[in-house]
């Protein structure tokens, strides 16, 4: 894109944002920053679910249409867990170890024998999310479930304009970057991180360097899946748990990761603000069109960049 | 895709129907007489004669005895079979023959057909008459023609963004703008009535007929699952249709012979859309109301889960999958019980995936195959196999 298309179109998706923002801040300055705020944290989580999913395809170029489903296998199974011990953080390492489990019984079990057959394994993730969904509707019912998470995150605090907001939330908001800056670490400063690169790379020459590449891929998809499971409990704390969380997030992350770039953690980073934020924005300014931004989004980073904002080409 | 599967699938049409030779050539091509040279100029002399020798050396016993079948189908069987599983079946193949036609000969799988459909559907309502105040109450007729305008340019639109993108990219961006238009009908109350819906959408009468009835409506559904099916089949041996199948098979190779691929997709997706909206407008008649759970994520999935079970590889295989999509649901109650009938259909679309990815056709196939070699114990028929998306 030349020099001046990029000012072109920097201006004609800028000024009017920013017009909004201005607007926004002089209209109610306290509206407007929580729902900033509930933006972020909302993005919070679509990151934490699109960046397992990213890393998957970006190394196995596997879409797991089953991620969804694994967000609500962790959210449920951190429930029970929660529920016996009555440790939050029992339930939450209980969510990311069930959800990884079964992540890796999947990539051994059933993904290891099609590869390279994309369209046969997103075929049989959507049979494997059917069949889940209904498994764990059978097994905890329609009813919504709430976490007890420990009261020292679980009260107010006080903050410039906001007023009140849920320490929670916030503390979200933290774990979230905290895992964002260890995902990073892990990819960028570990060997077998550095493999997982390799391999997002070039698969065939990975192998060919004597990596088991099997081996990686068994550990991507576990921390990949366990990540989903984590921020089932991690977001089922903020929210809840219910049937049909699963399509919610599958479908946030699919979006997320459209805009932000097959493969890129920091590009999920990028996709979970702009949807988290327009969500939210969509919501309490129109109400019944929220929808629509998301899927604005969506269409001009398509229209545009339809290999995401930093994917590159498959 | 190598070289060679390639020469084989142009040869497959380019010998057949000399659809190669510029625009002269394909005009004489799009007839469906049309054969290689020699025979084609008898067709042309021979008029009906030709006609009838074509039908004669196409149309089998089988062929026949489905067609029979199905329309002796409603005087043998209760009117709930008649109209539940019948018209039914009818309505979700032809909404499915429009992934088949898509996904199997375009290879572009796409998760936005029942959105297509449920476009259709929504625009029905508002068009015509409901027990909702948004309906405009316009002539039924007209309604029609204006949904299926609106749902075939909503569909092309869909096509427009999806063929940006290839392979895995198609399902994902086709299954969001699908949910996207789910939570857009669910938030939406000026336009589409939000979580309820259009209720009681009055199904026409004509020249005294009430559509709706079990028997009428089965007719009508098959009327145009047949005129939808000869449809498909006749475009894909029509230029049109073998550039596309090309086009699946290799696009640069295509761009390279002077064929405008993006433009052959969105056509694709162009007349699926129209084949999805039909089907929309016979659901909706069907179930006499349309709500964001017709559109929701089930019913999207449920269209490939349709497409999947019969198989992609022939367009029958749309109409098969729906009539086993029916049964399963209907039957389920008594196999495994209401609640569990996800779990059912969730576990047969995976044994299919993954023990025959070419669904019941391909048993069927299989079938003939291995009786053949049963019965002549000599080399069988070297099996024209097409190549899968």
């Amino acid at each position: 894109m030349s020099l001046f298309w990029r000012w072109f179109w920097g201006l004609v998706v800028g000024v009017p944002a920013a017009a909004f923002v201005v607007w926004g801040l002089a209209d109610n300055p306290k509206l407007f920053l929580t729902t900033g705020m509930n933006g972020l944290t909302l993005a919070a989580l679509y990151f934490l679910v699109a960046s397992g999913f990213t890393l998957v395809f970006g190394l196995m170029r596997n879409v797991n249409l089953a991620h969804g489903s694994l967000y609500l296998l962790g959210a449920y199974v951190g429930y029970v867990v929660g529920d016996r011990t009555g440790s939050w953080l029992m339930a939450v390492a209980a969510g990311f170890a069930s959800a990884a489990l079964f992540g890796l019984v999947l990539q051994v079990a059933v993904f290891r024998f099609m590869h390279g057959e994309d369209l046969r394994q997103t075929l049989v993730t959507i049979g494997l999310s059917i069949m889940m969904a209904d498994i764990l509707l059978w097994i905890f019912g329609g009813e919504i479930y709430q976490f007890d998470p420990p009261r020292a995150i679980y009260g107010r605090t006080l903050l410039p304009i906001v007023e009140v907001y849920p320490t929670y939330r916030l503390v979200l908001l933290a774990m979230s970057a905290a895992i964002g800056v260890l995902l990073w670490w892990f990819l960028n400063r570990t060997r077998v991180g550095m493999m997982i690169r390799a391999g997002v790379d070039d698969r065939a020459m990975l192998s060919a360097a004597g990596v088991n590449v099997q081996f990686v891929f068994a550990i991507t998809f576990a921390i990949g899946a366990g990540l989903a499971g984590f921020a089932g409990v991690v977001g089922g704390t903020a929210l809840s748990i219910a049937p049909g969380e699963d399509t919610r997030y599958q479908l946030a992350s699919l979006v997320v990761v459209i805009v932000g770039g097959m493969g890129s953690v920091v590009g999920a980073a990028i996709g979970a603000i702009l949807i988290g934020v327009a969500e939210q924005f969509g919501l309490a300014y129109a109400p019944t069109y929220s929808v629509v931004f998301t899927f604005v989004i969506m269409a001009l980073v398509l229209a545009f960049r339809p290999q995401g904002i930093l994917g590159r080409r498959a | 895709m190598s070289a060679a599967d390639w020469r084989k699938a142009m040869n497959a049409g380019a010998g057949r129907y000399a659809w190669a030779g510029g625009a002269a050539g394909r005009r004489a091509a799009a007839r469906p007489a049309a054969q290689p040279s020699s025979r084609g100029e008898e067709a042309i002399a021979g008029g009906a004669a030709a006609w009838a020798r074509w039908i004669a050396r196409r149309v089998r016993a089988r062929h026949l005895l489905v067609l029979l079948a199905v329309l002796v189908y409603p005087w043998v069987a209760t009117p709930f079979f008649t109209f539940q599983i019948g018209a039914q079946a009818l309505a979700l193949g032809l909404i499915a023959l429009s992934l088949t036609f898509l996904a199997g000969y375009g290879g572009m799988v796409s998760l936005a057909q029942m959105t297509v459909a449920g476009i259709a559907g929504y625009m029905y309502a508002i068009f015509a008459t409901s027990g909702t105040d948004i309906s405009l109450r316009w002539p039924w007729g007209l309604a029609v023609v204006l949904a299926l305008v609106i749902a075939t340019i909503c569909a092309t639109l869909i096509g427009w963004f999806s063929v940006r993108t290839e392979g895995i990219y198609t399902i994902m961006i086709t299954l969001a703008i699908g949910v996207a238009f789910y939570y857009l009908a669910q938030q939406n109350y000026s336009l589409f009535n939000g979580f309820q819906g259009f209720q009681s959408v009055m199904t026409p009468a004509v020249a005294g007929v009430e559509l709706r009835a079990p028997i009428p409506f089965y007719y009508l559904a098959l009327f145009w699952s047949l005129a939808g099916y000869f449809f498909v089949s006749y475009l894909l041996r029509a230029p049109f249709g073998v550039a596309l199948q090309g086009i699946r098979d290799n696009p640069r190779r295509m761009s390279a012979l002077g064929f405008n691929v993006t433009a052959h997709r969105v056509a694709a997706y162009a007349v699926a859309g129209v084949l999805a909206a039909i089907g929309g407008i016979l659901m909706v008649w069907y179930n006499g109301l349309v709500s964001p759970g017709s559109v929701g994520t089930g019913w999207l999935i449920n269209i490939l889960i349709i497409a999947v079970l019969g198989g992609m590889r022939h367009p029958i295989g749309a109409f098969v999958g729906a009539i086993v999509f029916v049964l399963l649901q209907n039957f389920a109650v008594d196999l495994v019980g209401r609640e569990r009938f996800n779990l059912l259909i969730g576990g047969v679309f995976l044994v299919i995936v993954l023990f025959s990815p070419d669904g019941v056709l391909g048993w069927w196939t299989q079938a003939r195959q291995y009786l053949r070699t049963q019965l002549n114990r000599g080399p069988a028929a070297a099996p024209t196999q097409r190549r899968g998306q």
